[in-house]
């Protein structure tokens, strides 16, 4: 008997919740919650996220959920817990990737986890005019909070190195804290929530269209990605599917953006190793696709394209011709870089050996994309749990295991020129019928796991009786990246930070919402 | 041959990817007035210092676009900074999110004058898609005093070069 049949039975004693789908959601109570801590410390179950909301039918009450998926990748189950007063039992402690979100749970709802280690404030930096925004908004006085920083003993003097909100690059706001012991990182700690927007409490009361737009902005550089996880957990909770044309399409936009953003990061990566000419011929690759979608999606980032029950955009034959043009000549050229690359031993030798995660650790976090990939866990939601096209198709999902920035350039390659021959098949194969299919107005709870260019994105969400977002959860693959980041820069050079930061490339605007 | 020679021997034969401005006659006019404008003022050269307020990072992605080959901002003689100390324009990005209020302002304060501010995308002018939260201030005019505003969700690399062109010319 192992612990993931034991969980899974323990759960099958309580309650399901009918109108949730694909899976299954469960109401616990209190004892089952903290059985699940305790099964959850010895079990191989992913955690893939934890929010908050309004009880349903008691609006002054709170519910906190939990989604998990069990070690064979199969089964994904959100359990609710609800709450009687403003405290739940911490999930934190067994899986450390809980601990920002518990924290942002107790910036907005006033929520808290007991137990946990860390319950400073995280999005809320006491610059908004209320507390808890989400929950019972009470007026009250900015007045910007202090944050005590983790501090590092050393018999050796060690320095800190303050960087950010405002970094010296074209990048998003963060605030990183060295401390450093000559060159060398004792420890870093991230501190962001700069670029909060509340995109939580905006998409409140929306239409699933209106509400789809704020998902593709909730990361620029994933707009698909995220569009496409709001639409498919949309779809999911008025029950219907979108048309096959549409799907075909929605995969082809993924792909593109996939292949885009690697190519960013592959020459971006190379450029923080001072090797500025990988950075050059990348960026005018993905300036050919970006020129391209422009020209067959209308839109360089292919915004607002994906829209609940389908597509906004068809593509001709002559479009098609384009897209295929665009793949052969991007294949083509990246080919020679990574040539280059494979031919550059003063690159490598600033890549191989840095910044290793441990597999361990991203399993512990939680962490997917192409962080996890690299470090030799092998997950992959278009895979696993798996959803349209993909199912239909055989690709491959490139696995490194020494977890370095190498690993994670490799790792991009691969994908590169994966993504690239799924972009021909599915163009070739572009099934006909109509592009949209009509949404019912009716309440509903629906959940998806993507696959973007960084790693799943998982989302949550109700619709009201009257179809409106009553409530929605986009997680973020940088929620169990970031972390990671932090524990492999231990130990490497200050020098080799932006290195292993951009090998990462984690998203701000994805977390901080 | 290595790979390296390759690339290089290619960009010898085929020449360089980057393109003439959409408008070539426009363009030369305003980069003629980048000599005789910028000369006085700015010493033929704008240094800009981006600075997110709070964006999607859709809109960095366009400021990395617009430093590609293709675009190659450079020619212009517009480059960007890691400083505001070396910096004549800040290119803003994103609603103002409270949070990054004061870090937008004091990036603004430790910019030397003569300076401008250019609001780019739908959010810095005001809110964008993300008006009417808690946590935005709708529009970096709110923070900072706001010179030019390039709208666009986001704006294409080609319209960010045109405003930062118009702002030279505007400099006199």
């Amino acid at each position: 008997m192992t612990e993931t049949n034991y969980l899974l039975r323990l759960l099958k004693d309580f309650p399901l919740v009918e109108e949730h789908r694909p899976w299954a959601r469960r109401i616990v109570d209190f004892d089952a919650w903290m059985n699940i801590i305790e099964v959850l410390a010895v079990s191989d179950w992913d955690f893939l996220g934890l929010w908050a909301e309004r009880q349903t039918q008691d609006n002054d009450r709170f519910q906190i959920h939990m989604s998990l998926r069990d070690a064979e990748n199969t089964t994904v189950v959100v359990i609710t817990l609800p709450l009687d007063g403003l405290s739940y039992p911490a999930v934190s402690g067994v899986r450390p990737g809980a601990a920002r979100l518990e924290r942002v749970v107790a910036d907005l709802y006033g929520l808290v986890a007991l137990g946990a280690e860390d319950m400073r404030p995280w999005l809320d930096h006491g610059r908004w005019l209320v507390n808890h925004p989400m929950a019972e908004a009470e007026a009250r006085e900015v007045v910007p909070f202090g944050y005590d920083f983790l501090t590092a003993d050393s018999e050796q003097a060690l320095h800190q190195i303050p960087v950010g909100p405002v970094h010296a690059g074209i990048i998003e706001p963060g605030h990183f804290r060295f401390h450093a012991n000559g060159e060398t990182v004792v420890r870093l700690e991230e501190r962001l929530g700069y670029v909060h927007k509340g995109v939580q409490a905006l998409m409140e009361g929306k239409t699933v269209q209106e509400a789809a737009k704020l998902a593709g902005r909730l990361s620029g550089d994933s707009t698909v990605a995220h569009a496409l996880a709001f639409v498919q957990a949309a779809e999911a909770a008025v029950g219907i599917e979108a048309p096959p044309r549409a799907v075909w399409l929605r995969a082809i936009m993924a792909e593109i953006e996939r292949v885009a953003n690697h190519l960013g990061d592959f020459g971006a990566v190379c450029n923080d190793a001072a090797f500025a000419l990988m950075l050059s011929h990348a960026m005018t690759l993905k300036e050919k696709l970006q020129r391209m979608s422009h020209h067959v999606f209308g839109h360089r980032l292919m915004m607002d394209r994906i829209i609940p029950g389908g597509v906004a955009v068809d593509i001709n034959k002559e479009a098609a011709r384009h897209i295929m043009a665009a793949a052969r000549e991007v294949r083509k050229g990246f080919q020679r870089l990574s040539d280059l690359y494979d031919d550059t031993p003063s690159l490598l030798d600033r890549t191989v050996g840095s910044g290793i995660t441990m597999a361990s650790l991203a399993h512990r976090f939680g962490t997917g994309g192409v962080v996890a990939r690299a470090a030799g866990r092998a997950i992959d939601a278009r895979k696993n749990p798996g959803y349209a096209p993909y199912g239909e198709l055989d690709f491959d999902v490139p696995i490194e295991i020494d977890g370095d920035v190498h690993c994670r350039l490799m790792i991009r390659a691969a994908e590169i020129k994966e993504s690239l021959a799924l972009i021909e098949r599915f163009t070739d194969g572009l099934p006909t019928g109509p592009l949209t299919r009509a949404l019912p107005r009716h309440a509903g709870e629906g959940m998806a796991l993507v696959e973007g260019f960084r790693g799943e994105i998982m989302t949550w969400l109700r619709l009201d009786a009257d179809g409106l977002v009553a409530r929605c959860f986009p997680r973020d693959p940088s929620w169990f990246q970031w972390p990671l980041l932090e524990a492999c820069i231990e130990g490497n050079i200050v020098a080799d930070f932006p290195l292993c930061n951009k090998s990462f490339n984690c998203s701000y605007s994805g977390v901080d919402l | 041959m290595t790979p390296l020679l390759k690339l290089l021997f290619k960009a010898l034969y085929k020449g360089p990817v980057t393109e003439a401005a959409p408008d070539r006659a426009l363009i030369l006019e305003l980069a003629g007035q980048i000599d005789a404008k910028a000369k006085i003022k700015l010493g033929r050269s704008l240094v800009v210092r981006a600075v997110d307020a709070g964006s999607c990072n859709g809109c960095e992605l366009e400021i990395h676009a617009l430093c590609n080959p293709v675009y190659d901002v450079e020619r212009f003689g517009i480059r960007f900074a890691a400083s505001p100390r070396h910096a004549d324009v800040l290119l803003v990005t994103g609603t103002a999110s409270r949070n990054m209020a004061e870090a937008l302002r004091r990036t603004y304060d430790a910019t030397p004058g003569p300076k401008w501010v250019v609001a780019m995308g739908d959010c810095a002018i005001d809110g964008g898609c993300f008006k009417g939260g808690y946590a935005s201030l709708d529009g970096i005019d709110k923070v900072v005093p706001v010179d030019i505003r390039v709208p666009g969700c986001p704006p294409t690399p080609t319209e960010l070069l045109k405003a930062l062109l118009a702002l030279l010319e505007s400099v006199s």
